[in-house]
């Protein structure tokens, strides 16, 4: 299960569609350990590809030695299909190289909905996972005693096969 | 001669889970083969069995990519500090396909300077490769 905040989701569509129809990579960093993605960091496709992407390696080198600095780890890491759905490719496969990392898949075919999947690649062997979008701007002490009747703050994007 | 090397997550479980190593050697090359005598299957993580360094890892010498200091020839010295990354890239093209490309991108661009166009990346990381 990826739990990730909305702000961050909607951050990483806008890249999306900023970039379409090449496909738009980039990471979301958090702190070692805590599975939880924190810093949005929207990389280069080097590649400006509708068909491929690939980090910068330089802009690589320097993103992870920040993160190895703040004690953090690339939790997510991101990229888009521009013309297919959200599903890891075989060449996704191949490169697959953070078997911590959540690899975050977004669907850009669609004008006006995407498609946002989730999906752990370790030795060569995908499993999807659920998506749990937080709305942090909820905070759940204020709002407890108006919750009666609300709408629940976090959503499930209930995924087969996991 | 001691030369740092820091290793990426995916390939600590051939330094019993060390995240930095230290290994000898002039070149790159003769690098990973002192640290593969002493974390035996590194090498063949990071180079191909034609000799060349494998496209799924970036390696850095200090602040450069090794693909622009002659790849596995790229000299070394006492003090620097090696860095893999697992390379990061994919995309919705097929494999076979996009490696087909590549080589092909790589014969064209054997012959001229290294562009900055869309077709550079792949293909001077292919060009660069010892035939």
């Amino acid at each position: 299960m990826l739990s990730i905040d909305r702000s961050i989701v909607e951050a990483i569509v806008a890249h999306a569609r900023r970039d379409h129809p090449d496909e738009a990579c980039g990471v979301v960093a958090g702190p070692v350990g805590g599975d939880t993605p924190t810093r949005h960091i929207p990389m280069d496709n080097a590649a400006r590809s509708m068909t491929f992407y690939e980090f910068d390696s330089m802009e690589q080198l320097r993103v992870w030695r920040e993160m190895d600095d703040r004690d953090e780890e690339p939790v997510v890491i991101y990229h888009s299909h521009t013309a297919t759905e959200a599903y890891p490719s075989r060449t996704d496969v191949a490169f697959a190289g953070e078997p911590g990392a959540h690899y975050v898949l977004v669907s850009t075919r669609e004008p006006d909905t995407e498609e946002i999947r989730s999906f752990r690649i370790v030795d060569g062997v995908v499993t999807e996972e659920p998506v749990r979008i937080v709305d942090a701007g909820v905070d759940p002490h204020a709002v407890q005693s108006y919750m009666f009747g609300q709408s629940p703050a976090t959503v499930d994007y209930e995924c087969s096969g996991s | 001669m001691a030369i740092e090397v820091r290793i990426p997550t995916i390939l600590r479980s051939y330094t019993g889970g060390a995240k930095v190593v230290e290994g000898a050697g002039d070149t790159l090359n003769d690098l990973l083969t002192d640290l593969d005598s002493r974390h035996a299957g590194l090498k063949a993580r990071l180079v191909t069995d034609a000799g060349a360094l494998h496209r799924f890892v970036n390696v850095y010498v200090n602040d450069e990519d090794v693909r622009f200091l002659g790849a596995l020839d790229a000299k070394l010295s006492d003090g620097d500090s090696v860095t893999v990354l697992p390379a990061v890239a994919g995309g919705a093209f097929g494999f076979a396909a996009a490696a087909a490309i590549s080589q092909h991108r790589a014969a064209t661009a054997a012959f001229s300077q290294r562009r900055a166009t869309a077709a550079s990346v792949a293909a001077r990381r292919a060009a660069v490769a010892p035939r």
